[in-house]
């Protein structure tokens, strides 16, 4: 499915919410005048799982770090739940982010002195809103159940030094699913598991965005997850940028 | 507390990192509070020679000098004060005490001093610090000296060792008293004012030691030393018992003199109204201060010339006494360098300065010691700024120093910070974080520094008393301390904004990307 044929598909079902990802003339760059990302429209409509992919430079972190709020686009409109970011501060967009974002580094970006448990906890410690959704349990409840879903529960006070690459990435997983935030972006977070952990992983995220509804960007390398999406979005499609360096 | 147990436990994490900046953070401390202390110590060590005594008179000449000379017995005295004069002053209403101070000999490079037992009681240093003997008791007898605790370190003596004294201060074999030996009855303890590198004679025995005849006269001599040793007023050189006639008469001139000084120093006297100064303290603006040997004002001329006609009359009458009335008349012999003065209410010393300055019969300069040494201390305060400025620069180095460790230690942080706002730390949250860290480190610097400086005190306070003969107090920390302090507290908490604000001005990626 093409990504204005899903931006089509979001605005035919006559949904009066917004949408949970909107970009409009999208325009950005790391240095002035050499444009990394040049997306006219793209609408992922709440609940939506997407599957972005693209070859290596294609600007897939880029353009997850722009859905996230990590990097302010350099011209256009980023609308995330209906937010505007580029009219939001710095500070307001890490608060945006921490109350309804969820985000699996590439890099994991743990923090090395705290134990799993801490680093898992780090988004409701952080956020009483991401707290309130634990629904009442207690931290450490939530905590364990999340680890044991994802096989880490024996490691919760292990230094993140002990562990393996794959652990770490688990860890990092469930830290962005912690207090089921709306949006849930991903980015290329299969890369160091093996395929059962692999399968445990994406079941347990999409049942964790089933059950908060909500929207999943993921992005990977690996097409053979592609079907388990309910969308597919080709980033060399809609990114005028790429398609200009490719033809050159 | 999320804050607080992320910044311990950050902390605890890079330990070594942690300990290094705490480290670097409290050597700065301890060598600001360390060099503070020593100037202080230095300063207190040096207002603190010389207590409990409210005058000290010597011959006319600079306060300096008199002060120099008779308290750390640096250069040479102006000249001497007639043992004749320090009696007359004994007489004064206001004067409760005396003590003479004779100066001029020595023993081994130690100066030697003649003086009563009197001295012992009277002279205080630092706070109340009385001088109290280790060993032996007083010098009472012409053949006996008292020494001081470095005296005796230096030169290993004991009670009982022999001493010979030798004119001026050093020892060129031409004028030994070889023929007056002392010996040791009496070791002082531990002052760290001059007194521990003086040695205490009688002034009969700086008299007999210098008699042709020295050690022929030693029943004779014995006798001067205890009319010395009973508060001595004869002014006589072995003479007390043919002093009997003219006592009188000395009374009268004596009574005479006081009251010409008096009407002198008067006519001079700040207006009625004029708060009295204690001694040591500045004098109130405004009072006129009477220079040793300056003339009076016009206005008090008429006063002073009656007084010096007075004064010429009983001069005269002097004069025609007869010349056998005259059995204890000066011989040169009965000289003192100076006298320490008490007086019965220390709020006279002031006057009674004015009285000494302006005496007619024999000129004299009196020095209040506490404003004495406070002008003394400005005028070599350049060691002072000399302390100052090291410290100065400690401050800057150690800062510097600190400000790198604690800088390094939080931009090192910098991925760590960009992971904490990429999952949702605000920027309150970041500065408090940095902010309470640096904070964190500094206190620790500061109580570790400071605990350094007593510890590094209590362990090295004997050593350098020793070494350096300076007395460095445990005391409570001083204003310039906590300033100090307040400073490396200030700058460690400012410096924390520093990366707190770099982890906003950069951009967030930057902090995440596997480069930073």
């Amino acid at each position: 499915m093409s990504a204005g044929a899903a931006g089509a598909a979001s605005a035919g079902t006559g949904l009066i919410e917004t949408p949970a990802v909107e970009l409009s003339a999208l325009r950005f760059s790391y240095k002035q005048g050499r444009d990394v990302l040049a997306i006219d429209s793209l609408t992922i409509a709440r609940g939506e799982t997407v599957f972005l992919h693209g070859p290596s430079g294609s600007g897939k972190t880029t353009l997850l770090g722009l859905l996230a709020g990590v990097l302010q686009a350099t011209s256009g409109r980023v609308r995330i739940l209906g937010q505007d970011f580029s009219t939001m501060s710095g500070g307001a967009r890490d608060a945006f982010r921490a109350r309804h974002l969820g985000y699996v580094f590439q890099m994991f970006n743990l923090i090395p002195y705290l134990p799993v448990r801490e680093n898992i906890l780090l988004p409701v410690r952080l956020e009483p809103a991401r707290r309130e959704r634990l629904g009442g349990r207690s931290l450490d409840d939530a905590v364990r159940d999340i680890a044991t879903q994802l096989d880490i529960a024996q490691y919760l006070d292990s230094p993140i030094a002990e562990l393996s690459v794959g652990q770490q990435q688990r860890v990092a997983a469930a830290r962005a699913l912690m207090g089921s935030p709306e949006v849930v972006i991903a980015d290329e977070p299969t890369s160091a598991l093996d395929t059962n952990r692999r399968e445990q992983f994406l079941k347990l995220l999409f049942a964790s965005c089933e059950k908060a509804k909500a929207t999943l960007v993921f992005v990977s390398h690996d097409h053979t997850l592609m079907p388990l999406f309910s969308r597919t979005v080709e980033l060399m499609e809609i990114n005028r940028a790429a398609k200009v360096g490719a033809d050159a | 507390m999320m804050i607080l147990r992320l910044a311990l436990t950050s902390l605890r994490s890079r330990f070594l990192t942690t300990a290094l900046t705490v480290a670097s953070i409290a050597l700065s401390v301890t060598l600001l509070v360390g060099i503070e202390n020593v100037r202080a110590g230095v300063r207190d060590s040096f207002a603190g020679t010389i207590r409990g005594v409210d005058l000290i008179v010597g011959a006319r000449g600079g306060t300096l000098q008199v002060l120099l000379s008779a308290v750390f017995g640096i250069g040479s005295p102006s000249g001497s004060v007639k043992l004749s004069t320090m009696e007359r002053w004994k007489a004064h209403p206001a004067v409760k005490w005396v003590v003479p101070y004779s100066l001029g000999d020595s023993h081994r490079g130690f100066r030697v001093v003649g003086t009563t037992p009197e001295f012992y009681e009277r002279y205080r240093f630092r706070k109340d610090g009385r001088i109290v003997f280790v060993s032996g008791r007083a010098a009472v007898a012409d053949t006996e000296v008292v020494i001081g605790s470095e005296v005796a370190e230096k030169l290993g003596y004991t009670i009982g060792t022999p001493v010979v004294v030798v004119h001026g201060l050093r020892d060129i074999g031409t004028s030994s008293h070889e023929a007056h030996p002392f010996h040791v009855v009496g070791i002082l303890g531990r002052t760290f004012t001059p007194i521990d590198r003086s040695v205490y004679v009688t002034l009969g025995g700086i008299e007999v030691m210098h008699q042709p005849e020295a050690g022929a006269g030693v029943a004779g001599s014995s006798m001067a030393s205890a009319e010395v040793a009973g508060g001595r007023v004869s002014g006589g050189r072995g003479q007390g018992g043919t002093a009997q006639k003219p006592t009188a008469r000395k009374s009268a001139q004596a009574a005479a003199i006081i009251a010409a000084n008096k009407q002198r120093a008067a006519a001079m006297a700040p207006p009625a109204g004029t708060p009295m100064v204690m001694p040591g303290a500045e004098p109130p603006p405004g009072t006129p201060l009477v220079m040793p040997g300056a003339e009076p004002p016009p206005s008090a001329m008429p006063e002073v010339k009656a007084a010096a006609v007075a004064q010429r009359v009983v001069t005269k009458e002097k004069l025609a006494a007869p010349m056998e009335a005259e059995p204890a008349h000066d011989h040169g012999d009965d000289q003192i360098t100076a006298f320490f003065v008490g007086t019965k209410n220390r709020f006279e010393a002031l006057m009674l300065q004015r009285e000494m300055n302006t005496d007619l019969v024999e000129p004299l300069t009196a020095v209040i010691p506490g404003v004495a040494l406070g002008e003394l201390w400005q005028n070599i305060g350049s060691a002072e700024v000399g302390l100052r400025v090291i410290a100065i620069f400690a401050v800057a180095i150690g800062l510097t120093g600190m400000l790198v460790a604690l800088y390094s230690s939080l931009e090192a942080r910098r991925r760590e910070m960009a992971i904490l706002r990429a999952v949702g730390a605000g920027p309150r949250m970041i500065i408090s974080l940095l902010v309470l860290e640096s904070g964190l480190l500094a206190l620790l610097g500061c109580v570790i520094g400071v605990a350094t400086v007593y510890l590094g005190l209590f362990v090295a306070q004997g050593p350098i008393e020793q070494r350096f003969g300076l007395h460095l107090a445990l005391h409570p920390l001083r204003s310039m301390e906590w300033t100090y302090l307040a400073v490396v507290m200030g700058a460690g908490i400012v410096i924390g904004f520093v990366p707190a604000w770099k982890a906003y001005r950069t951009s967030l990626v930057d902090g995440l990307s596997p480069r930073a």
